[in-house]
């Protein structure tokens, strides 16, 4: 993986496999604190307690199209790798929690990348799903609803090209305000 | 400071849109409209799928394709990705390995808009008997 936003779209892909109807994602920068955090919340089928021990080892997964399951691995070591962390909660019928911190400064962290081109792609494949995207930085915050997005588009299908070429620059240029 | 793209203004670019879009685009039927699938866990992302399916949104706006443009998990294809299955109504899918963006337009020119195969097709080795 090349930057977090593909990170973000690979973990997201579980949630979607999972049945959520509602994916949020939290960053938040501070550089006070020396922090760089990414949380997930869905509220997918959730995992049993045996699935959610296993979920880091890159030799479990839950696809049978292939044996090795690298997402969240690689996710964990990015992380570790900069002195940060990755913790997973989940409850089977409820959802599943991914709290992922990073050491803002260290230069192994991978950077952002094209966020918006994750979050429109992802808009653009599960129009029936819900997103909420929130990222706060020491210079303000930034919240891309789906919700919201729906009701302006009222019944266009959010996976109509156009708008959706139009919502990766809209929260392109809004989050450029930001970071 | 530049004014920056809000909701206030895709509302109007919805309704601009949807005065010059088709009947057929607003029936929203995806088995009248070609079909791009795109592999999208971990072996497709790592191997440059965003950036794929980035393309195949961004030319259908620009070349007026009416297409549908989604993902889909791993096919077990993982020495081949970016792969992507394209859908064309009346036709049998056909999945494409080693997608790269001059693959993809390609694709879009000769197998989408005139019917005519290309590199990197992976073959399908069997059919069920129904």
């Amino acid at each position: 993986m090349r930057d977090l936003s593909e990170h973000i779209m690979d973990i997201i892909q579980n949630s979607v496999r999972a049945n959520a109807t509602l994916v949020e994602l939290e960053i938040s920068e501070d550089m006070v604190e020396d922090k760089y955090t990414l949380l997930f919340k869905d509220n997918g089928c959730g995992m049993s307690e045996e699935v959610l021990a296993k979920v880091s080892d890159p030799f479990f997964t839950s696809r049978t199209t292939r044996r090795v399951g690298l997402g969240i691995s690689l996710l964990k070591q990015n992380a570790e790798q900069t002195g940060g962390s990755l913790r997973i909660w989940s409850k089977e019928g409820e959802g599943t929690q991914l709290e992922v911190i990073f050491s803002h400064s260290n230069i192994d962290r991978p950077v952002l990348g094209n966020i918006a081109e994750t979050m429109m792609l992802l808009v653009g494949a599960n129009p029936e799903m819900d997103f909420l995207y929130k990222h706060t930085t020491s210079g303000g915050e930034y919240v891309f609803d789906t919700k919201e997005v729906k009701e302006v588009l009222e019944g266009v299908s959010l996976s109509n090209p156009n708008i959706l070429v139009y919502i990766k620059e809209m929260i392109n240029e809004n989050l450029n305000t930001i970071i | 400071m530049a004014k920056v793209k809000s909701l206030a203004d895709l509302k109007k670019m919805k309704d601009n849109l949807q005065s010059k879009m088709d009947l057929r685009e607003k029936s929203d039927a995806p088995n009248s409209m070609v079909q791009v699938k795109v592999g999208m866990a971990t072996c497709g992302i790592a191997s440059g799928a965003k950036e794929v399916m980035n393309f195949f949104i961004e030319e259908s706006a620009k070349r007026g394709i009416s297409a549908v443009v989604t993902q889909t998990g791993c096919m077990g294809y993982c020495y081949a990705e970016p792969t992507i299955e394209v859908i064309i109504p009346g036709k049998d899918p056909i999945v494409f390995g080693d997608v790269d963006v001059k693959r993809a337009d390609e694709i879009i020119e000769k197998y989408i808009k005139n019917g005519e195969l290309v590199d990197g097709i992976i073959p399908v080795n069997y059919n069920t008997i129904d």
